[in-house]
């Protein structure tokens, strides 16, 4: 009974904790799920047509990479902020790139989707790496550093209740900060534009969609390649945003979690977002602990908690959610599944 | 059936693997010669040419490079045969990184532990330790995609990711031994697997020699392999029979795991010795190649992990030689996967058809992410 | 007056040998209801996916209006003013009335935002025209199969088809709605409308079409008028020889209970009940019939009998034995057999070699399996099994180690059957066993069936197609929102009245 007591008394302290430390926490929430956020945009868009991309890890480091090396490249020439801007280009323009290998793949050839993803992070593994070594680690020079973050009005941070929410949204660069208006314009245009319906329709019944006569390849082309500029986009905010540096294999897994973000929120893109920053939540959770550590006995229970443990929660999380979620979750009927037009093939008798 | 069609058909087989590898090495050659051009030495066009005659150099040009692929090629022979056997299951396994890791450190730490011990017993006990480790790292996503359809893909490549910080949490805090600068377990003595002939060619090479044919036969000969085989190619239909692919999926993905955990085994006691944070395994992506290269086939994943031991081995050479960075090989080995994944495609540029009966064609692995039929048996009597 | 569709030397190879269609000419005028009559795979739906723009004739015109032309895609066939109503509906379930009528000829606003006002204003128009009891705003999955099927005859209207073609379009009705339908159609022909009805049911195209063109392994080999013709002829130039139309079958000697099922519920896959508290009995020796339109708990009744769905409540025995919790397994252990639904899904491995499937359910029983826990398979017995089952069930395969899927439907079939009929068989639970076969098939499978029955099995069949179950069956059972509505002898199941309790659930 004392024991129970106890651990009630160590949650209710868990609780006054994060209430106290959570709206401080709130902008660093956001940034951490912004490449989330952006990735699961990215699987959104893809397999609401039908296509299954696990490649957006690889997509993400590419995009990292390549607008990273975009604004080493052209810092000197054309001063940091134009370099930048160019980065975050060259990036999106490298989400989409891969993203047509990816739909080439999957959609024109009819390769295996999960083989032709896992081919784009090996290769994207191979070809940053590669290039890393090759010019940026030996030129022992740095990048074009970070688009330079906003800051809320004091004014308006220092309101109650809403000020935290209006620092969260406001103390962020202008990547993270377009990610709440391009869920909410995605959100849209899923369920009450013309492209959206076209969508919906060709990832859950193709063969009805053509019927009708929409093109359900050239659909899903255009919604695997603009997509995985979202994805592109990720990548531009760890290299260009986030951290300034490019580090071999810097995305982490992220483009896997954005993916359990997506199921959570049952491929609808504010769903996605908010499993995006649950994600964010955990990842922060074990970057607060170590800064700002509670006082008393919880504070000791916390630091026994090794950070090994803290770094690996998004992973485990990712695991719990998907085995908890993904049974009662249903993806698009087509999802994952090459569209063929009759009479190409033997027809079956 | 005659000679000649015979060697057709094996000719149909190994064309599209063979070529796909042809393909990928010029394609990577244009890689090194374009970005070249980037480099103080400026555009070099011959600089595949030497690129890659180091790195045959390195995997052949001695015995002691021989024996280095060959010893680079054992845990890819395992890995191989963990993604196959999963494949065959109808389920993707890129978890043998996360496999490869438990299976090393379980092995490190029993080998250490039992490392004054007779050493057959050792050996032994070592090898079954990182057997099990591998075992229970599948077990989970294979029990988890089994009962709640959670996509194997995602499971595992986390798993990978947590289990490598994990694994560095317990040598740094729980099993670290005393008396080094730095964290890692402590030596392995008779544990060590014993060197067979040459510099380094360990027993674990034939070990991975005979797991070859053990799962080919198991695949082959018994009522499991055949479950196996039903459940990979036909789920619904495998469950309308009375075969229960919950079973059958946690089944193989523990059993992958085992071979993926043998991997880190043989890797750790015969040549590694001991577990330090930050000893990655390269032989998770590798495996997943082998066993596309090798199309799922025993005999096949034999030849992939020669040829990706080769290449693993000889690129520290072509880096020392040429400058060309060692990742040409992760280049190399997706653009491998790319040709096979777009094998149509590889087909009709040469004019080559498919084997008759589909003899020996990987079969397709992925459906979405939730498969309906591995979900629905939830709603089965038990 | 010139047709308003003419087709002309038709023909299309498929890549695997087969001649779907071969020279084949056929036309339909405004106001005109022309059947295309023909068994399951002589070529009908290859020609109509022709015309729609779905396969590419090897060779051949299409004319329309008299002006030839080609039809590339379904967006041309559309433009044409050609209408398919796809016997699998071509609608997607998550979208409402509305999208799936509009879809693909959207009204937009600004910014391309869907106008629902305006669209489902127009949709209800357009189904009051038609007499369609249906709301816009409804999605799809909430709707019935003959609700189903009005929007897809909606979608066509809605894109101004002036040539409507409906393949198969009774499969799945009852008698009132196909009746319903068939005015339906009626009314569109007054108006002007060409009409294809393809079918391959005798008394339906004698009904309702104004001329039969007869089509056989491709080919046409006739052309009648309903009224200068007899049911006896058409079936004969359908299937190119005489045919029996009933089944011979003697007396049922109906003996003990075999599977005995009190108080069952069954909830669907989304949680809704699908099986409402069924009481059934199916002795040895008889075969008892369900019949019910698709969707009124069938499917949930089946797969809790054999063990693929648990019941939330309720028993059911096997010999008087209690199976509610047993596995698949156990209850086949027990004599259960079952054909399902889907063969190439759910019957079969394709991939697997024939002899494979043969035992793809006893694979772990002797003599196919030996050694220490049955672990062990026995490849020579395996074999010697499958060609004694090719050789008595007929089954036409070069041999036993070629794939499943490169056999026939009807082989394929058979091959189920011929692994599921074994001989110590007590209970046997049929799914559509012969959907989509052709005739030849179909008259093997039922001779079998009532083989099973005189050997004392007890056999429970399904079946979407109403002629089959009065056909087979020694007493039928009507079910109906996932409840048995009534329970007949052979003799006293007449078509309308079994029809009106599947259509209403009561017999007034």
């Amino acid at each position: 009974m004392e024991g129970i007591l106890h651990v009630l008394r160590l949650l209710v302290e868990l609780g006054g904790y994060l209430i106290t430390v959570v709206p401080g926490l709130l902008p660093i929430v956001l940034a951490l799920a912004t490449p989330l956020a952006l990735g699961a945009l990215c699987g959104v868009v893809n397999e609401r047509s039908g296509v299954v991309n696990i490649g957006i890890e690889g997509i993400m480091l590419l995009a990292a990479f390549f607008g990273y090396l975009t604004g080493f490249a052209l810092h000197d020439p054309i001063g940091s902020a134009a370099a930048l801007v160019a980065g975050i280009a060259v990036a999106v323009a490298t989400g989409m790139l891969a993203g047509t290998v990816h739909a080439w793949l999957t959609i024109s050839v009819r390769a295996d989707q999960i083989i032709a993803g896992t081919m784009l992070n090996i290769a994207a593994f191979g070809i940053t790496g590669y290039l890393n070594r090759l010019v940026i680690s030996p030129s022992g020079r740095g990048g074009a550093g970070v688009v330079p973050p906003f800051h809320a009005p004091d004014q308006i941070a220092a309101l109650p209740l809403l000020g935290p929410i209006a620092s969260m949204l406001l103390d962020q660069g202008p990547i993270a900060m377009s990610v709440i208006v391009i869920v909410v314009l995605l959100q849209f245009a899923l369920f009450r534009t013309r492209w959206g319906l076209r969508t919906r329709a060709v990832g859950e019944h193709p063969k009805a969609a053509d019927t009708v006569g929409i093109d359900v390849l050239r659909t899903r082309f255009v919604n695997v390649v603009a997509g995985c500029g979202l994805a592109g986009l990720a990548g531009a905010f760890l290299t260009l945003e986030s951290t300034g540096s490019f580090q071999n294999g810097m995305t982490g897994g992220r483009g896997f979690i954005a993916l359990a973000a997506m199921i959570f929120g049952r491929w609808t893109p504010i769903g996605a977002f908010g499993g995006a920053l649950l994600f964010g939540a955990a990842t922060a959770l074990g970057v607060i602990v170590n800064v700002r550590p509670p006082d008393g006995e919880l504070g000791d229970v916390m630091r026994t908690i090794p950070s090994f443990w803290y770094a690996a929660l998004p992973y485990l999380a990712t695991i719990v959610i998907l085995a908890g979620v993904v049974g009662r979750a249903t993806p698009p009927a087509a999802d994952g599944i090459p569209y063929q037009k009759e009479g190409r093939l033997p027809a079956s008798f | 059936m005659t000679l000649a069609r015979r060697t057709l058909d094996g000719w149909r087989l190994v064309a599209v693997p063979a070529l796909s590898i042809l393909l990928a090495l010029a394609l990577a050659a244009a890689v090194i010669v374009v970005s070249s051009a980037f480099t103080p030495g400026g555009l070099d066009v011959l600089l595949p040419v030497r690129a890659y005659s180091s790195l045959a150099a390195g995997a052949f040009g001695s015995p002691t490079a021989i024996g280095n692929t060959l010893v680079g090629a054992a845990p890819l022979v395992l890995g191989g045969l963990s993604v196959a056997l999963a494949f065959k299951a109808g389920l993707f396994n890129i978890g043998v990184a996360g496999q490869f890791l438990a299976g090393a450190f379980a092995a490190a730490v029993m080998g250490a532990w039992a490392a004054a011990a007779f050493a057959p017993l050792a050996v032994a006990a070592a090898l079954i330790a990182g057997a099990v480790a591998g075992g229970v790292i599948g077990f989970i996503p294979g029990f988890l995609k089994a009962r709640t359809g959670a996509h194997e893909v995602v499971t595992t490549i986390m798993l990978n990711n947590a289990a490598a910080l994990l694994l560095t949490w317990a040598v740094t805090d729980l099993v670290r031994a005393p008396g080094f600068s730095f964290p890692r377990t402590g030596d392995i003595g008779n544990a060590a697997l014993p060197v067979l002939a040459g510099r380094n060619l360990h027993l674990g090479i034939l070990l991975a020699l005979i797991a070859v044919p053990a799962v080919a036969w198991m695949l082959d000969r018994t009522t499991i392999g055949f479950e196996i085989r039903s459940v990979g190619a036909n789920p619904v239909a495998a469950r309308y029979s009375g075969m229960r692919p919950v079973l059958v999926t946690a089944l193989t993905m523990t059993l992958a795991g085992v071979l993926g955990g043998m991997a880190g085994a043989i890797q750790m006691l015969g040549v590694i010795g001991f577990y330090a944070p930050g000893i990655t395994a390269s032989v998770g992506f590798d495996s997943i190649a082998v066993a596309l290269v090798g199309r799922s086939d025993p005999v096949g994943v034999v030849l992939a992990a020669v040829l990706f031991g080769a290449f693993r081995a000889g690129a520290p050479l072509m880096q020392i030689e040429t400058s060309v960075p060692v990742e040409v090989i992760d280049i190399i080995q997706a653009l491998v996967i790319l040709f096979l994944a777009a094998d149509v495609l590889v087909r009709r540029v040469f004019r080559i058809r498919r084997a008759r009966g589909g003899l020996g064609e990987p079969e397709t692995v992925t459906r979405s992410w939730s498969s309906p039929e591995v979900a629905t048996a939830a709603a089965e009597p038990r | 007056m010139a047709a308003a569709l003419a087709m002309r030397g038709v023909t299309k190879r498929y890549a695997t040998g087969t001649l779907a269609n071969e020279a084949v000419d056929f036309d339909v005028r405004p106001g005109e209801i022309h059947a295309l009559l023909g068994e399951n795979g002589a070529g009908k739906s290859t020609l109509m996916n022709i015309l729609y723009g779905l396969v590419a004739p090897d060779s051949g015109e299409i004319a329309i209006d008299g002006l030839p032309v080609t039809i590339a895609d379904p967006a041309d066939a559309i433009a044409r003013g050609i209408g398919m109503v796809h016997q699998h509906f071509m609608l997607v379930p998550v979208l409402t009335v509305a999208e799936n009528v509009m879809l693909g000829r959207e009204i937009v606003g600004p910014a391309q935002i869907v106008d629902r006002t305006e669209g489902g204003r127009r949709v209800r128009a357009l189904a009051e025209r038609l007499g369609f009891d249906l709301r816009p705003d409804a999605r799809i999955e909430q709707l019935s199969v003959g609700q189903q099927q009005r929007v897809e005859i909606l979608k066509a209207v809605y894109r101004g088809a002036r040539i409507l073609v409906l393949d198969e379009p009774t499969a799945v009705l009852t008698p009132q709605e196909t009746s319903e339908i068939f005015a339906v159609l009626r009314r569109l022909a007054g108006e002007g409308a060409a009409i294809v009805f393809i079918s391959h049911k005798l008394d339906e195209v004698q009904a309702v079409a104004d001329r039969i063109t007869v089509i056989r392994r491709g080919r046409v080999v006739g052309e009648r008028r309903p009224g200068q013709t007899t049911t006896s002829e058409l079936a004969e130039l359908m299937v190119g020889r005489t045919v029996s139309l009933r089944v011979d079958r003697g007396r049922s000697r109906a003996g003990d209970a075999r599977l005995e099922i009190r108080a069952l519920r069954v909830a669907d896959g989304r949680g809704h009940e699908a099986v409402r508290s069924v009481d059934l009995v199916v002795r040895s020796g008889e075969i008892l019939g369900i019949a019910g339109v698709a969707g009124n708990g069938q499917e949930q009744l089946v797969e809790a009998i054999v063990g693929l769905r648990r019941a939330t409540s309720g028993t059911m025995r096997i010999d008087g034995r209690d199976v509610t919790k047993g596995s698949i397994r156990q209850r086949r252990d027990r004599g259960l057999a079952y054909v399902p639904a889907d063969r190439q899904r759910a019957g079969l491995v394709l991939s697997f070699p024939v002899y494979d499937n043969l035992v793809l359910t006893r694979y772990d029983h002797a003599p196919f399996a030996r050694g220490f826990g049955r672990i062990l398979r026995d490849r020579s017995a395996i074999q010697a099994s499958a060609r004694r089952l090719i050789e008595r069930f007929d089954v036409r395969t070069s041999s036993a180690a070629v794939d499943a899927g490169t056999l026939s439907g009807g082989n394929q079939q058979k091959l189920i059957v011929a692994r599921e009929f074994r001989a110590d068989l007590r209970l046997l639970v049929l799914d559509q066993p012969t959907r989509g076969l052709d005739v030849g098939s179909i008259e093997f499978i039922h001779r079998q069936v009532v083989a099973q029955r005189d050997e004392g099995a007890a056999i429970l069949l399904v079946s979407a197609e109403l002629d089959e179950v009065l056909q087979l069956s020694d007493r039928v059972a009507v079910m109906y929102r996932g409840r048995i509505v009534g329970t007949f002898a052979a003799a006293d199941a007449g078509r309308d009245r079994v029809g009106r309790l599947m259509a209403t659930g009561s017999a007034t």
